[in-house]
């Protein structure tokens, strides 16, 4: 029996779909709820909500600050997927032409941080970005070499060496994002490149046309689908990203997460915090909504 | 330069992929204006030949001229050639405008003159009108077309075709090789194809080189290939064929014999220029061996045949048959144990009756139909 079948076979089907439809909803659609509920309360008291159907939550979360760090938000997690994009692509490119024997290793090289925890790996970066970190050590090497070999031509030695602030501002957001978001970019750039028919490429060459046209003519636009689902599998987790921020950024680096994070906690505002968090879930309904109306009209179109 | 030079020569080509050798010191030159065709089984490196004109592979050793210029280095952007692939490339996201004029949009090529030719293009490959279809609303044989417009219309000194209607049905496929000689006579660019299909290759060709292994079994035109063909690969290959291993027992230069363990004494009326007792193979097909009612032979033999009684001869019992429509093929065991295949034509309705399983049968054929191969 097959599970198209489900409407002759009505019992097994519901059998086997109760347990994750109750898993869902239980833990899902349940918390998704009260949280939404919350959102339109009020604190009635230092662990109590009341539920009066307010709108002050969306009011003060529309307010010109927040919708700044909003904005913000969104800027960040747009050049985090850009710079992704411009990444990723050419890795993707070279793993699919690729020796056949190295493909699987290459594959396994771009999702072995997924098996480190993601707090380790931030510290890790942190380890090698920080003031007295091995890229300022390294970057203070060469300056210092620099250094001696001006005063080995008999002119004036550099001055000494000032790290290089890398860590807690935005720079340092947007490179711990791109290091964490990258696989995310690259997986699905892979797998649509690789169902790409070679010998559309060599046709395109065949025709005259050289590598960089064969690229925007022929390559990108057959891979945009995989672009597309690149880009979106990226830009939301980008958009919502709390520990890299928090951990690697400066004051003025805080993102929406870290701000619906401190109505939870330190502001013990759960109503305003869950406000804040539907905006952010309507904002990405909406660039969901957007990608698949595109999807839907391309299949239209032909 | 006149129809009999040179458009392309190879010259002791050779391409290893690591350890193994596709092609190995290969040589031949393609005539201009010819239906020039690579046939071999798979993995005889016709592919690795055709790709390495295209240059989408480099030799290891060698050169290849096109048109008299060395092209190494020479990237295939740059080529006279142009290549009609085995899954045809058509560009999915583009009309078969778009992909018919993709190369000339490339070379610069202005509109106006763009669209006159494509529509040109199109209407040489009889897909005049479908300018704004989308290659999935097409047919595999009109997506070739598509193809062939596209390399057709860059006006190549050579066109390349991998393995042109491998994907096509038996009768389209039939149609297509009728199409391909026509069109190629109409365009008059020397035509390069790969096939492993020998059908294919014969009613194509003005040439075939036949390949093995990396190498050219036989170069000769499709009747040569067939009726003289110079050794037991190609014999095989192309066609079917009845080998018996046997000595050269007489060769003078208007007769010679064969001594067949397995078939018999052979009898040709022409002479094999072979050592006396060398071990040779007689090559004889199916079609070429008349079957009849035992005692009937002698009579027809009788009538017009030219080699010795006990020459030319065999018997035995009909083990196997396979009735195609137009021929019947049968499977005959000869009374020595050893297997021959014979073929023969339903001339009327009811020929395929005349014999069946079991039916004792004699066999005879003419003094000029088996082939001595040396090797």
């Amino acid at each position: 029996m097959s599970l198209q079948d489900w409407k002759q076979h009505r019992r097994p089907f519901a059998a086997i779909a109760s347990a994750p439809l109750f898993w869902l909803v239980l833990f899902f659609l349940v918390p998704m709820g009260i949280v939404w509920l919350y959102s339109f309360g009020q604190n009635s008291g230092p662990a109590d909500i009341a539920i009066t159907g307010t709108l002050d939550n969306y009011k003060r979360a529309t307010e010109w600050l927040y919708l700044s760090i909003f904005g913000k938000s969104l800027a960040v997690a747009a050049l985090v997927t850009l710079i992704c994009l411009i990444i990723g692509f050419p890795v993707a490119m070279a793993i699919t032409f690729a020796a056949e024997k190295w493909r699987p290793w290459l594959l396994l090289a771009i999702m072995l941080p997924f098996w480190t925890n993601l707090l380790i790996r931030t510290y890790a970066l942190m380890m090698l970005m920080g003031s007295n970190g091995y890229a300022n050590r390294g970057l203070g090497a060469l300056w210092d070499g620099a250094s001696w070999l001006k005063t080995l031509v008999g002119l004036q030695p550099l001055e000494a060496w000032a790290p290089v602030p890398l860590l807690y501002n935005n720079f340092a957001v947007v490179l711990g994002l791109v290091y964490v978001h990258l696989p995310f970019m690259v997986l699905p750039l892979y797998s649509a490149l690789d169902r790409l028919d070679k010998s559309l490429i060599e046709a395109s060459l065949d025709l005259g046309a050289g590598h960089f046209r064969t690229l925007t003519k022929i390559v990108v636009p057959l891979a945009g689908p995989g672009i597309a689902a690149g880009v979106m599998i990226t830009l939301i987790p980008a958009l919502g990203a709390y520990l890299t921020p928090d951990l690697m950024g400066g004051t003025d680096s805080q993102m929406i997460a870290n701000v619906i994070e401190r109505q939870f906690k330190r502001a013990n505002d759960w109503p305003f915090g869950a406000a804040l968090s539907f905006l952010l879930i309507y904002a990405m309904f909406i660039l969901v909504a957007i990608q698949s109306l595109r999807g839907d009209r391309k299949k239209e179109a032909r | 330069m006149s129809e009999a030079d040179p458009i392309i020569q190879i010259r002791g080509v050779t391409k290893r992929f690591g350890k193994h050798t596709a092609v190995d010191n290969v040589s031949l030159d393609i005539k201009s204006g010819e239906f020039f065709v690579l046939l071999g089984p798979s993995g005889c490196g016709k592919t690795t030949l055709l790709r390495m004109i295209a240059g989408f592979e480099l030799p290891t050793e060698g050169q290849i001229l096109i048109d008299g210029q060395d092209m190494a280095g020479i990237p295939p952007n740059k080529r006279p050639v142009n290549m009609v692939f085995q899954s045809y490339a058509v560009f999915p996201h583009m009309s078969v405008a778009e992909n018919v004029g993709y190369g000339l949009k490339i070379a610069g090529v202005g509109r106006a003159e763009r669209d006159e030719r494509v529509r040109e293009a199109l209407q040489l490959v009889s897909l005049g009108g479908f300018e704004d279809r989308k290659p999935d609303q097409m047919s595999g044989g009109q997506r070739q077309r598509v193809a062939l417009a596209r390399s057709l219309v860059m006006r190549p000194k050579v066109l390349l075709l991998d393995e042109p209607l491998s994907a096509l049905d038996a009768k389209l496929r039939a149609q297509m090789q009728f199409e391909l000689s026509d069109l190629q006579d109409k365009v008059g660019i020397t035509f390069v194809t790969v096939t492993h299909d020998q059908d294919e290759a014969l009613s194509m060709a003005s040439r075939i080189a036949v390949m093995n292994k990396g190498d050219i079994a036989q170069l000769a035109s499709p009747s040569d290939l067939y009726e003289y063909p110079a050794n037991r690969f190609v014999a095989d290959f192309v066609g079917s064929v009845n080998v018996f291993e046997g000595k050269l027992t007489l060769d003078e230069p208007d007769r010679a014999a064969v001594e067949c363990p397995g078939l018999g004494k052979v009898y040709l009326n022409h002479g094999v220029t072979g050592p006396h007792g060398a071990d040779v193979w007689i090559a004889l097909r199916p079609e070429k061996i008349y079957l009849h009612v035992p005692g009937e032979g002698k009579a027809i033999r009788a009538a017009g045949q030219d080699a010795p009684e006990d020459h030319n001869l065999a018997r035995g019992v009909i083990k196997g048959m396979s009735y195609l429509g137009d021929i019947t093929l049968y499977e005959i065991k000869l009374d020595n144990g050893a297997m021959i295949r014979v073929s023969r034509p339903n001339l009327s309705r009811h020929d395929q009756e005349h014999f069946t399983w079991d039916d004792r049968v004699s066999m005879h054929w003419r003094a000029d139909s088996p082939v001595v191969l040396l090797g």
